[in-house]
C-alpha cells in the first residue's frame, strides 16, 4: 500500500513538454527523501489539457499541477511529499476563478465534463492490465461470454443507442446487426485507429491512456457478431499509442483474455496490429480494409458492404476507437444508463478536441446536445488576448464552420446537420476575428488535394478546381462568378466521388460561403481580406501624423522598402513591400497600419 | 510529388540484406503482410530505394509494380535518403492557424533547400507533416524524435545550432 500516488500525464502533448524527464525525476528524488515505499510514480495517459503539460496529478488529496519541470520536482517532493504542503505556486490557477489553487474536480475544464470514454485516461497506468483490472477491466467480456447471448449483446448496442465516433454517425448496434447472420469461415472485426483527420486527437489519447478498453470492446464485438480475429489499424505517427497497444495486446494474452478459449468458455479471440503509414484516405472504411490487405489504400464501390464483403473478401464490421471505448461501459451499466445521456437522436457523450485560438486546448468529453458555448467560454476559457470568437472549424477537412452567431446550438449529430456542419471525429478548431474564411477553405482544400487518392476523377481533378478558384480569389483575381462556379463545382464532387473523402471535401467551402460570403466578395469586389491574412491583399501605409520619424521601421524593413529622412514621416514604397509586417511589429508609435 | 528516383547511390550492407531476408521469410505466409515488410524495411535502411524495393517483390513474390505503386501512395514510405536530422514542421490545422506556415518559410529560408530536400552535407532533410497530435503546443515541429512546440521564427536559429554534429 503507498499512502500517495503521484500521476504524471504521458500523453503525447506532455510527453512533447518532457513529462518523460519529469517522470524520470520524481523516481530519483523520492527514492533520495526515503519514500519509495510511501509514494508511488505512475505515469498515466492524456489528461486533456494538453495546453499546461507536463501535468502532475497527487493523490489522494488530488492537487493538480501544471507546466512541471524536472526543475521543480525537488521542491514538490520536499514540500508536498515530504511535509505535507501543497506547492501553491505550480498549482493549476484558472483564469477567471481567481488565485484559489483547486484540486482537479473542482476546475471549470473538468466541473462540466462528463468523463466516459475518457473514464480511466490520466487516472490509470495504460502499460499496467492489473490497473484496467482493478478499475472493473474485461468484466463486461466475462459478462458477455458467460451470461448473454450474441443477439443480445448486438440488442443491448443496439438499446444504448451509440452512435459511431468516427464521423458519420451510423448506429453501432445496426452495424453488428447486420453482420452478425451473415455466413462465412472467418469474419473480422476492425478498429479504426487512423485517426487523420488535422487537429483531432482523441483516439490517440484513448489508445495512450486506455488501451485495454478497446481490445477489450473487441472481444466484445468479435463475440456478438461470430468473428475470432481483429485489427487495429493505427497510424503510424503515434509512436507511444502503438508501444502501448503492443504492450496490452501481450499482457491480454498473458492473462488469456485473449487468444484461445476465453474465460473457459470456448470462444477464440485474438487482435493484431497494422501500421497505417500516412494516407488520410485509409480513414475512410473500405481504404482502410484495402491498405490493410497490402495494397494501396484506395476505397471500393459500396455494396456490397463490408458487412457483407469486407476485409479479404470476408464479413467485417469497422468502428472507431472512441465507439469501441465507450462499449465495456455500456455493457456494465446498462444501455438505460447510456441512453439517459445526450439528446433524443444523440446519445451518451462525444469526446471533442479543442485546438486554435482557444485558452484550454486540449480534450474534453461533454453529454452530447451540450451547448457550444459552454464548450468554448467554460470549458475552453474562452479566446485568448481579447480577441472576439468568429467561428469553429468541426469536422476537420470533411466538415463545416459554426460562425459566432450560432453559439448556442446544441452540439450533436442532428443539430449540425441541420446547418450543414458535422461532428465529424470531434476536432474543433476555433477561430477569431484574425482568421480569414477563404484561407480555411483553401487550407483544407489543399489538404484534400494532396490525400485525394485519385482514383475518383470528380475529387481528384474536381478539389483541384476548386482550389486554383480559391487560390484566385486570395490573391485578388476573383470574379464574382467563382462564388457560383465554386458551389456548382462542389455540388458535382459532392455527388460523383465514391468515398467519404470525395464527398465531403467540398463541405469547407460550402459551409464558409453560405456563413461568410461577405468575406468573398470583400476579397474579390474589394480586393480586401478583412481578416488581413491574404497577403497578396494586404497594404502597409504609414500615418504621417503619427510617425515621428525614428527610423526603425526603415531599418528593420528586409527590403529597403521604407524611406524618409530622420524626424520626418516615412513612406512605404508598395512596389517593393513583401508585406512581411516587420514595420509594423517595430514601430513603437502604432502610426503602421494594415488594409 | 517529390522525385521518385533516388540520386544517391544505394549503399547498403551485407548485414542490412541479411536482416530484411530474415523479416521477409518471418512474414512471408501472413495474409497482407507487405506493408509490414516495407515498414520494417524502411527502418533498415531509412529508405526505399528501388534496389530495396526489388529485394522485397523477389523475396515476396510479388510484382514490382506493386511494391511501387505502394511505396509512392503512403506518404511516409520515402525513396529519398533522409538528412542526419530530419525536420517535420507540422502543417495541421491547428499549428497552421498559429502561423506554422512562417516557421516552415523560416526553414526553408535557412537551410536553403525546399519541401522534401536534404542540404548536401547530408545534415538536414526538411518536411512539412500532418497533425502530430500535439496540437495544444502548436505550432510543433519535429527534430528526428524531439518535438519542439510554441515556436516563433526568431527561436529558429536557436533551435538549428543545437544540432552542430
Amino acid at each position: 500500500m503507498y499512502r500517495s500516488h503521484v500521476l504524471v500525464c504521458g500523453g503525447t502533448g506532455c510527453n512533447s513538454s518532457g513529462s518523460h524527464h519529469v517522470i524520470e525525476k520524481f523516481t530519483e528524488e523520492i527514492a533520495k527523501a526515503g519514500l519509495d515505499k510511501e509514494v508511488s510514480v505512475v505515469q498515466t495517459g492524456c489528461h486533456g489539457l494538453c495546453a499546461l503539460g507536463p501535468i502532475v496529478v497527487i493523490y489522494p488529496d488530488g492537487t493538480y499541477y501544471t507546466q512541471i519541470s524536472a526543475d521543480d520536482v525537488p521542491e514538490i517532493v520536499q514540500e508536498h511529499l515530504l511535509k505535507g504542503r501543497p506547492v501553491e505556486r505550480l498549482m493549476y490557477d484558472e483564469e477567471n476563478a481567481g488565485t484559489e489553487a483547486k484540486s482537479l474536480a473542482d476546475t471549470d475544464f473538468y466541473k462540466k465534463q462528463t468523463r466516459v470514454a475518457l473514464r480511466n485516461c490520466g487516472v490509470i497506468n495504460p502499460e499496467q492490465i492489473d490497473e484496467y483490472i482493478a478499475v472493473g477491466g474485461y468484466e463486461a467480456l466475462g459478462k458477455v461470454l458467460t451470461t448473454m447471448t450474441p443477439e443480445q449483446v448486438i440488442q443491448e448496442v443496439l438499446d444504448s443507442g451509440l452512435r459511431g465516433r468516427g464521423g458519420a454517425g451510423f448506429p453501432t448496434g445496426m452495424k453488428w446487426k447486420l453482420c452478425a447472420p451473415n455466413k462465412a469461415d472467418q469474419k473480422y472485426v476492425c478498429c479504426n485507429a487512423d485517426e487523420g483527420d488535422p487537429g483531432a486527437f482523441m483516439d490517440r489519447s484513448v489508445l495512450e491512456g486506455d488501451p485495454h478498453s478497446v481490445l477489450e470492446a473487441m472481444a466484445i464485438a468479435g463475440y456478438a457478431i461470430g468473428a475470432h480475429q481483429g485489427y487495429i489499424y493505427v497510424r503510424a505517427e503515434y509512436p507511444i499509442a502503438i508501444k502501448r497497444l503492443r504492450i496490452a495486446i501481450k499482457q491480454a494474452r498473458e492473462m488469456e483474455l485473449l487468444g484461445k478459449d476465453i474465460f473457459g468458455t470456448g470462444f477464440d479471440f485474438d487482435i493484431d496490429l497494422r501500421l497505417g503509414s500516412g494516407a488520410f484516405v485509409c480513414g475512410e472504411e473500405t481504404a482502410l480494409m484495402t491498405s490493410i490487405e497490402g495494397n494501396r489504400g484506395e476505397p471500393r464501390p459500396r455494396p456490397p458492404f463490408p458487412a457483407v464483403k469486407g476485409l479479404f473478401g470476408k464479413p467485417t464490421i469497422l468502428n472507431n476507437v472512441e465507439t469501441y471505448a465507450n462499449i465495456p461501459e455500456i455493457i456494465n451499466k446498462g444501455a438505460a444508463w447510456f441512453a439517459s445521456m445526450g439528446t433524443e437522436t444523440s446519445k451518451g457523450t462525444k469526446v471533442f478536441a479543442l485546438g486554435g485560438k482557444i485558452n484550454n486546448t486540449g480534450l474534453v468529453e461533454i453529454p452530447m446536445g451540450t451547448p457550444l458555448r459552454t464548450i468554448i467560454e467554460d470549458i475552453g476559457g474562452g479566446i485568448p488576448n481579447g480577441k472576439k470568437f468568429k467561428a469553429v472549424q468541426t469536422g476537420g477537412p470533411s466538415g463545416g464552420c459554426i460562425p459566432a452567431s450560432y453559439i448556442d446550438i446544441p452540439v450533436d449529430y442532428d443539430h449540425l446537420k441541420e446547418i450543414s456542419c458535422i461532428i465529424g471525429s470531434g476536432g474543433m478548431i476555433v477561430m477569431d476575428e484574425d482568421n480569414c474564411m477563404v484561407d480555411i477553405a483553401k487550407f483544407f482544400l489543399e489538404f484534400t488535394v494532396d490525400e485525394s487518392c485519385g482514383k475518383c476523377t470528380a475529387c481528384r481533378i474536381g478539389t483541384r478546381r476548386m482550389l486554383e478558384i480559391l487560390d484566385r480569389i486570395t490573391k485578388g483575381e476573383g470574379k464574382i462568378e467563382d462564388i457560383d462556379k465554386l458551389l456548382e463545382l462542389a455540388t458535382y464532387v459532392q455527388e460523383n466521388s465514391l468515398c467519404g473523402l470525395g464527398q465531403t471535401a467540398p463541405n469547407p467551402i460550402i459551409s464558409t460561403i453560405k456563413f461568410f460570403r461577405d468575406e468573398y466578395e470583400a476579397h474579390i469586389l474589394e480586393k480586401r481580406c478583412p481578416a488581413g491574412v491574404c497577403k497578396a491583399l494586404l497594404s502597409y501605409n504609414i500615418d504621417p501624423d503619427k510617425c515621428k520619424g525614428c527610423t526603425l521601421c526603415a531599418r528593420n524593413c528586409p527590403v529597403n522598402a521604407i524611406s524618409g529622412t530622420v524626424r520626418q514621416p516615412h513612406v512605404i514604397d508598395h512596389e517593393k513591400c513583401i508585406k512581411c509586417g516587420q514595420c509594423m511589429e517595430n514601430c513603437k508609435f502604432g502610426a503602421i497600419s494594415r488594409k | 510529388m517529390a522525385s521518385t528516383i533516388s540520386s544517391v547511390p544505394f549503399t547498403g550492407t551485407s548485414e542490412q540484406e541479411a536482416k530484411l531476408k530474415e523479416i521477409i521469410a518471418s512474414l512471408k505466409d501472413v495474409p497482407g503482410s507487405l506493408m509490414p515488410v516495407m515498414q520494417q524495411a524502411q527502418d533498415i535502411y531509412g529508405y526505399l530505394p528501388i534496389e530495396v524495393q526489388t529485394m522485397i517483390a523477389e523475396g515476396l513474390g510479388i510484382p514490382l509494380e506493386k511494391v511501387y505503386g505502394v511505396a509512392t501512395f503512403y506518404a511516409q514510405f520515402t525513396l529519398q535518403p533522409k538528412g542526419k536530422y530530419n525536420i517535420s514542421v507540422c502543417l495541421g490545422t491547428a499549428c497552421y492557424v498559429k502561423g506554422s506556415g512562417d516557421i516552415y518559410e523560416e526553414l526553408k529560408k535557412r537551410l536553403g533547400i525546399e519541401e522534401g530536400g536534404c542540404t548536401p552535407d547530408g545534415k538536414f532533410s526538411l518536411n512539412s507533416c500532418r497533425c502530430v497530435g500535439a496540437c495544444g503546443l502548436a505550432p510543433v515541429m519535429m527534430i528526428n524524435d524531439e518535438v519542439y512546440g510554441r515556436l516563433t521564427p526568431d527561436a529558429i536559429p536557436g533551435i538549428l545550432a543545437k544540432y552542430k554534429d
